[in-house]
This record gives structure tokens, sequence and C-alpha cells, in this order.
């Protein structure tokens, strides 16, 4: 499905939204702070993270190369998920590294 | 019951093996096709730095196989990449359930939107102008 895993945008903002999430305020990606945080992945409307896609896992693999803890991302629960498995995945085949120091 | 499954494997090819990268996926293609699966994609995602390395390789060739068959021929691949000197590592992955999964739930998102097209509201009822929206309301 992915032809191009490097250069791969997500699907951008969609004007209706399913309800209970509130993409007012800030945008998506209020991390660090206690910033309102709203699952990027539930904004973009993504329903399946490709493990293909290292520009996308990146961002949830901070410098140590561990995976970053929805805590502070505020990835919802069924995101993280997701992509954790792709993360993992990706690490798999060396398109990211287990870690990094 | 479809008993079709569909997968992705990635496989990285020995970067000093580089012209055999296109014989090689020939033959996995081969080896699918004879045990009666289908390659729907072949593709080669190109060279790449490895995010670690693999037997003393700081680089490889990735290369995109999506197959539809029963099962079986994954077996049989498998087999072949694992006793082949110029693949270095590879992955299976299993995509159809997913995917289906993502499609129910982009057609229950169409749905929903094609009942509220007004945004925020969580009750469907109340909402005056919607009622031109009604023909979408009956499936």
């Amino acid at each position: 499905m992915s032809s191009n895993y490097e250069d791969r945008n997500r699907g951008g903002y969609d004007s209706d939204d399913d309800g209970d999430r509130r993409p007012m305020g800030g945008r998506g990606g209020g991390r660090r702070m206690h910033r309102r945080r709203v699952c990027r992945f539930c904004i973009d409307k993504v329903d399946l993270i490709d493990f293909k896609d290292v520009r996308l896992l990146q961002n949830y693999l901070p410098e140590r190369g561990k995976i970053l803890p929805r805590r502070i991302s505020g990835t919802c629960a069924t995101h993280q998920r997701m992509l954790a498995e792709a993360i993992k995945r990706a690490r798999n085949i060396a398109l990211l590294p287990y870690t990094t120091d | 019951m479809d008993t079709k499954r569909q997968y992705e494997v990635v496989f990285i090819v020995d970067p000093t093996a580089d012209e055999e990268v296109p014989k090689l996926t020939e033959s996995f293609s081969q080896i699918i096709t004879d045990q009666g699966g289908t390659v729907t994609k072949a593709e080669t995602m190109g060279k790449r730095q490895l995010a670690y390395e693999i037997l003393h390789h700081k680089d490889g060739t990735f290369v995109l196989l999506e197959i539809e068959g029963s099962g079986r021929e994954i077996a049989e691949l498998e087999r072949r990449m694992r006793v082949n000197d110029r693949v270095l590592r590879y992955i299976t992955v299993r995509v159809d359930e997913d995917r289906r999964r993502a499609e129910k739930l982009k057609a229950r998102r169409a749905r929903k939107a094609a009942k509220r097209p007004e945004r925020g509201g969580s009750s469907s009822q109340r909402r005056g102008p919607a009622m031109e929206f009604a023909e979408a309301s009956s499936e």
C-alpha cells in the first residue's frame, strides 16, 4: 500500500471530528509542560500504522531509542499499541535502532 | 469465509550483492507462485543504512513483497530466505486483518459523518438542520 516509505505525510486535518476528543486549544502535539495533550493519530484519523513509515515512527523514538510513553506524547491507548507494534517491527528489520548510545 | 490472507514481506539483501536483487526478487516471486500464492506487489525500496549492524553490514537493500495466499507459501519462502546468504534479514507481517479493521473503522466514520455533519454535538438528535441528510441515516 505505501510505496514511498520515506516521505509520506499522514492524512491532513479533516473537517469533522468524532466527538469525544477535543482538538480545540493548542495544536495536537502539545508535549512537555502540561498543555492539553491530544492523540495525533486520532486527529489525523489513522487506522493503520505502517512499520515501514520510518519518518513517522522516529517522532516517537527519543534519543535513547526507547518508545516514547503515552503519558508524554498524549497518544491514546489504541494508537499507542499500534505504534509500539510498528516500532518493534521496524526494529526487527533494522529500520530503527533498539538502542542508541 | 474468504481464506486468502495478505502478507507483507520485507527482506534485506547484502549490499555487496546489489546486482542480484532483481534476480532474488524474481526467484522468490517464483516460489510464491509455485506454491499457489500471488505476488501483488514487488518493490525495491532501495539501499538504506541499517539502524544497527547485521553480520558486519552497515547498509542493505530493502525489498518489499506483497503476497496473497493461504500461508503455506510463506513457510516455503521463509525457509528459502533463511538459507540464502544474501538475505541479511526478513520480516513477514500478516496485514489482511488489520486492513479489514481499518476499513471498518473508516466506514463507520463515514456513516457517522453522514449522520451528523455538524461539528461537536454528541447526540445525533435535536439538530434540526440535519434533517436534510436524513436519507443517509437510513442505513
